[in-house]
């Protein structure tokens, strides 16, 4: 529970590197300390603060901003049911009751296992789904109190271990920029021109417009084609 | 935001409940309406911070064109033809329920809390808002109160989270150590954890809150605002002289509260003014005049001691006699005492600094600048002197707005980097002793060198920059006592050249502006006249300059001085060579004017207790030259009485008569004397209270010393001793909530230095000069160049002074391992 590892701390300048202002980098470093710890802890907060050259109240003030942040600790899965409108007419409230009798823990608690969190949920957009939750932010739709049983118990076995990583672990979604689509880390108010992406784009737009007009310009002729054709045929 | 603009710009016309009114291009609507005479009600909005548009409470209808709607007034700018009705149903109907949205969460704990009778949310809610409230469900609760600093509390459940103290901790401090945490109803102020709201200005917030959630630990259930009698007045706790509201109850000074002055402090104060009447408060205060008889100090009456003093001064011989100090004191006082020197008792032995200044015929001789003058929008700011943030609280938070906010161009030409250095666009360290030669390389047409450890495209840039359109302006005073006057003056004299340039002085020491303006410096008389050029036709007036503090100080060690009277001097802790000045004090007859005992009245034979600020009336001058009024408040405790009817009695006692027998009497003199002082007198002084009246006039400015740069010997680093905002000072000392403050001594030395000792953070090192050694704790800082060791100055613990011979241009020190 700490600050970044060595590892992680090289990833971080890395992250840092890719904006013009080191402050932009708080909002994924969070994800990495979360990703690190499951969880932000306080010493992470200021190793980030530290890194992009703000107070650590910023860096807190930010983190506590987003729900998705976890400053204690959680489960290794974060359960979250809906409990708004729509689930609660289809049995959202039900469906968190069952599962506070079967981890025997109250919404907002953490099993002694460390292995699960439930958290009851304000409106997760999906209506058309109720009642609806989510584990470690998967959706599972329509969902009954039995199958509910199912996933934790598919859980515990590791047979959903491919498509729910543990909470905080970003592995599968994390951005890799290759050095040659950077967009550049000038600061802002030194940019004159168009961003240097849109210059990339330009030959591809070119392409693509060129090849639109060649298309336009075969229809055209085929229609012509047709139309002479058929004045033939009339004369 | 700022009221800058001439009124003769071209305005633009709006209608405020249908009267119209002439608005100034781009200034916002909530303004506009209030200079018209319409107040229309906010929390969030301070005119001297941005808006957020975070309360809503400012809403009014306003048809910009599109037909009238509701819009917050303290966010949009007014624009031709903008009409707006402030008192609509509409309107109104707002009012009332933004207010009953505030009230849903705060707790009503009007009668235990401090803000009740000065409350904006409670005033605006009787004004403004709803009978009762509809909200029947359970409120946050959180802790009541919480320190988030060592004078602030934050009670969260009475906050309406109006952003004014987080905006101000970012925007006008640069602190930003508190701010908004979680969301949604769970919204609070607070700091991270184990990270105190440590700030310098923690004060502010307090003043601005709009309700009671930010409380001072000073005034924390001392008084109801209904109580308070107040008067305005200047802060005396550095030489920015801000302008303050002294307000007590019962005879007793409850807190001070910072006043709007444009020109100077635009409201902001630093704790240390804020918070320092807690000192004049102290039971440690003198408050009899008290004699020395067998070894120890007894108390005697006003008679005898003014009869023994008077004695004493006249029985010495004038050029063995010496008056150190006076900076504490009113213009008038410093009047009265450079009067009993320089006209009765005939000796020229006056200064008011006390080594750790600049010579006054510099200070005075300078083209002046005005801090509006400083902070011009596009100028250049050349920081020569000590770090404002930690000596010139309000003058900072100005520099810091003009660099952020004006464009202004700050260069910092200081041994390290200081508390303005992340808004400087330069960062020029001259090596200790070398900042007259890189202040010429600054001016020169050459090429640039590498000078004084700077390197060349360091100078050729900050040349440009010094070259630009914008006028420049120098800080001027002494970042390091461990480098002489004569290095910094002659610098000074080289930045002459740059064309326009002006000077506005960072001496820091209270109101030793108005000394040097009084004369009380070798050589000077009142109204920046010389012996030889001044008009005060006195009796005994010397024809040849007397001695300064060093010198008076050296004199009395050698036995060739006899009687030294201390104003509010404390050369111990004070003059940068603390062995010479113990050794002064013990071998002559000390005589000290003080509120307080300190380590030089330890030395003394009389001492006869002054009032402070507080509990009499009288001037200061700020470090502009601006005279403004300090106002009486209170009563001295005990006996203590004003320093100028000391001065009066004295000069009788001694056979002599300076003529005064009221701050009236005073300013007839002064006007006699001074032409610099024209006009200005006790009836202007109470017309022109807030802005005060800005005193012009300047001497012949001396030659260039001519000081060669200090030599590098075997000892490797320079020292540098800065002064921070806490030490050991009395004021401070004796201020119940600012004494522990003090950071306590380390050395400081650049990371690389650091590791090249191969020590721990902390560890204790030798740090030895020519003169002497003593052993401190040393922390790497990378605001500490290469070859420096920076050690903050009187901080009560370790004493430094020991390595510093005075009249050397720099310090060269020794750093080794272990406590020798």
């Amino acid at each position: 529970m700490a600050r970044f590892t060595p590892d992680n701390l090289e990833l971080a300048h890395e992250i840092i590197s890719r904006y013009p202002r080191k402050k932009s980098a708080v909002i994924p470093l969070l994800h990495l300390g979360q990703e690190q710890d499951g969880y932000v802890t306080n010493e992470a907060m200021e190793h980030i603060a530290e890194l992009t050259e703000v107070t650590a109240a910023e860096v807190i003030g930010t983190c506590t901003f987003y729900e998705m942040f976890k400053t204690h600790p959680v489960g290794k899965y974060v359960i979250n049911v809906c409990t708004n409108i729509s689930c609660q007419l289809n049995g959202g409230e039900e469906l968190l009751e069952h599962l506070e009798e079967t981890l025997d823990i109250r919404s907002g608690g953490t099993t002694a296992d460390g292995m699960f969190t439930i958290e009851d949920y304000e409106c997760l957009a999906a209506c058309t789904e109720a009642p609806c939750m989510q584990v470690n932010y998967r959706y599972f739709h329509r969902i009954s109190n039995d199958e509910v049983d199912g996933v934790l118990s598919d859980i515990r076995s590791g047979k959903l271990a491919d498509t729910i990583p543990e909470h905080g672990v970003l592995q599968r979604v994390r951005q890799t920029i290759p050095a040659g689509k950077l967009a550049g880390i000038a600061p802002p108010e030194t940019v004159v021109d168009a961003p240097v992406w849109m210059a990339r784009n330009e030959p591809i737009l070119a392409a693509r417009a060129a090849a639109k007009a060649a298309e336009e310009a075969a229809a055209a002729n085929k229609a012509t084609e047709a139309t002479e054709a058929n004045e033939k045929g009339d004369a | 935001m700022t009221d800058t603009q001439p009124e003769t710009e071209a305005s633009v016309t709006i209608v405020v409940d249908g009267q119209e009114v002439a608005a100034r291009p781009g200034e916002l609507l909530i303004d506009a309406c209030e200079r018209a005479g319409t107040y229309i009600p906010r929390f969030c909005y301070h005119e001297r911070m941005k808006p957020v548009g975070m309360c809503r409470m400012c809403l009014v209808e306003v048809d910009t064109g599109r037909g009238m709607g509701l819009q917050p007034s303290c966010m949009i700018p007014v624009a031709e033809g903008m009409t707006v009705d402030t008192q609509s149903e509409i309107t109104k109907k707002a009012q009332d329920g933004i207010l009953e949205f505030l009230l849903i969460n705060h707790p009503l704990d009007c009668p235990v809390c401090d803000k009740g009778g000065e409350c904006p949310l409670q005033d605006q809610t009787m004004a403004y808002g709803p009978g009762e409230s509809r909200f029947v469900e359970e409120k946050r609760h959180y802790e009541k109160p919480i320190p988030i600093s060592d004078t602030v509390f934050l009670d969260r459940e009475r906050c309406i989270l109006c952003d004014r103290c987080t905006r101000f901790a970012k925007e006008v401090a640069g602190d930003p150590l508190i701010h908004f945490q979680g969301r949604g109803n769970q919204t609070e102020v607070n700091t991270f954890p184990d990270e105190p709201f440590s700030s310098y200005f923690s004060g502010n917030t307090v003043q601005i809150c709009p309700v009671g959630a930010l409380t001072a630990k000073p005034y924390r259930f001392k008084a109801r605002p209904w109580d308070l009698e107040e008067t305005e007045s200047t802060s005396v706790a550095d030489a920015v002289g801000s302008r303050i509201t002294v307000q007590s109850s019962r005879n007793q000074v409850l807190r001070y509260m910072g006043v709007d002055s444009d020109p100077v402090n635009w409201g902001w104060l630093s704790d240390k003014e804020r918070f320092s009447f807690e000192a004049f408060n102290s039971d440690e205060r003198i408050t009899e005049p008290m004699a020395r008889s067998g070894g120890d100090l007894e108390p005697v009456s006003w008679g005898a001691a003014i009869a023994a003093v008077g004695d004493a001064l006249k029985n010495t011989d004038p050029s063995r006699l010496g008056i150190i100090g006076g900076a504490r004191l009113t213009n008038e006082s410093q009047f009265a005492f450079t009067k009993l020197a320089k006209g009765v008792l005939g000796t020229d032995n006056v200064d008011a600094q006390l080594g750790d200044g600049l010579p006054a015929e510099l200070v005075l001789g300078l083209p002046r600048a005005t801090i509006d003058q400083a902070c011009a929008p596009g100028g250049t700011i050349i920081l020569m002197g000590p770090d404002p943030k930690e000596t010139l609280g309000a003058l900072f938070l100005r520099l810091k707005h003009a660099a952020v906010e004006d464009g202004a161009t700050i260069i910092e030409v200081t041994p390290h980097r200081t508390g303005l250095g992340q808004y400087a666009a330069h960062h020029l360290h001259p090596l200790p002793g070398e900042t007259a030669a890189l202040a010429a390389a600054l001016v020169a047409e050459t090429p640039a060198l590498d000078t004084a450890g700077v390197s060349a495209d360091a100078i050729t840039a900050a040349r440009a920059a010094i070259a630009g359109d914008g006028p420049v302006t120098v800080i001027l005073g002494r970042a390091s006592v461990a480098e002489s006057a004569a290095v910094i003056a002659d610098a000074a004299l080289s930045l002459t050249s740059i064309p326009g340039v002006r000077f506005l002085s960072a001496l820091s020491r209270s109101n030793v502006h108005g000394a040097l303006d009084m004369g009380m410096s070798p050589g000077l008389l009142p109204g920046r006249s010389t012996l030889a050029s001044g008009t005060a036709n006195w009796p005994n007036t010397p024809s040849t300059a007397g001695m300064s503090t060093a010198q008076m100080l050296q004199a009395a060690a050698d036995g060739s001085l006899d009687t030294i009277l201390l104003l509010g001097a404390d050369p111990i802790s004070d003059f940068p060579d603390t062995d010479l000045a113990e050794r002064a004090l013990a071998n002559a007859t000390v005589i000290a004017v003080d509120l307080f005992e300190t380590a030089s009245t330890d030395h003394a034979d009389a001492i006869l207790p002054a009032a402070a600020p507080q509990e009499a009336d009288g001037s200061f001058t700020n470090l502009e030259g601006r005279v403004t009024k300090i106002s009486r408040k209170v009563t001295p405790p005990g006996t203590a009485r004003p320093d100028w009817i000391i001065a009066a009695e004295l000069a009788m006692a001694a056979g002599g008569d300076l003529g005064i027998e009221s701050l009236d009497d005073v300013w007839a003199q002064i006007a006699a004397v001074s032409p610099a002082h024209a006009g200005i007198d006790t009836a202007s002084l109470d017309a022109n209270q807030r802005d005060g009246v800005v005193v012009e006039g300047t001497l012949d400015l001396p030659a260039a010393s001519g000081v060669s740069p200090a030599v590098a010997d075997a000892y490797a680093y320079r020292l540098v001793v800065s002064r921070r905002m806490y030490d050991a000072g009395t004021i401070l000392a004796n201020s119940p909530s600012s004494a522990h403050l003090a950071s306590g001594t380390a050395l400081h030395l650049h990371p690389v230095d650091f590791d090249a000792l191969g020590l721990d953070r902390g560890a204790e090192v030798t740090v030895s000069s020519a003169t002497g050694s003593v052993s401190l704790p040393v922390e790497p800082s990378g605001d500490v160049p290469r070859g420096v060791a920076a050690v903050p100055a009187n901080q009560g613990d370790i004493v430094v002074g020991t390595l510093i011979a005075v009249g050397d241009v720099a310090t060269n020190v020794r750093v080794e391992r272990g406590d020798s």
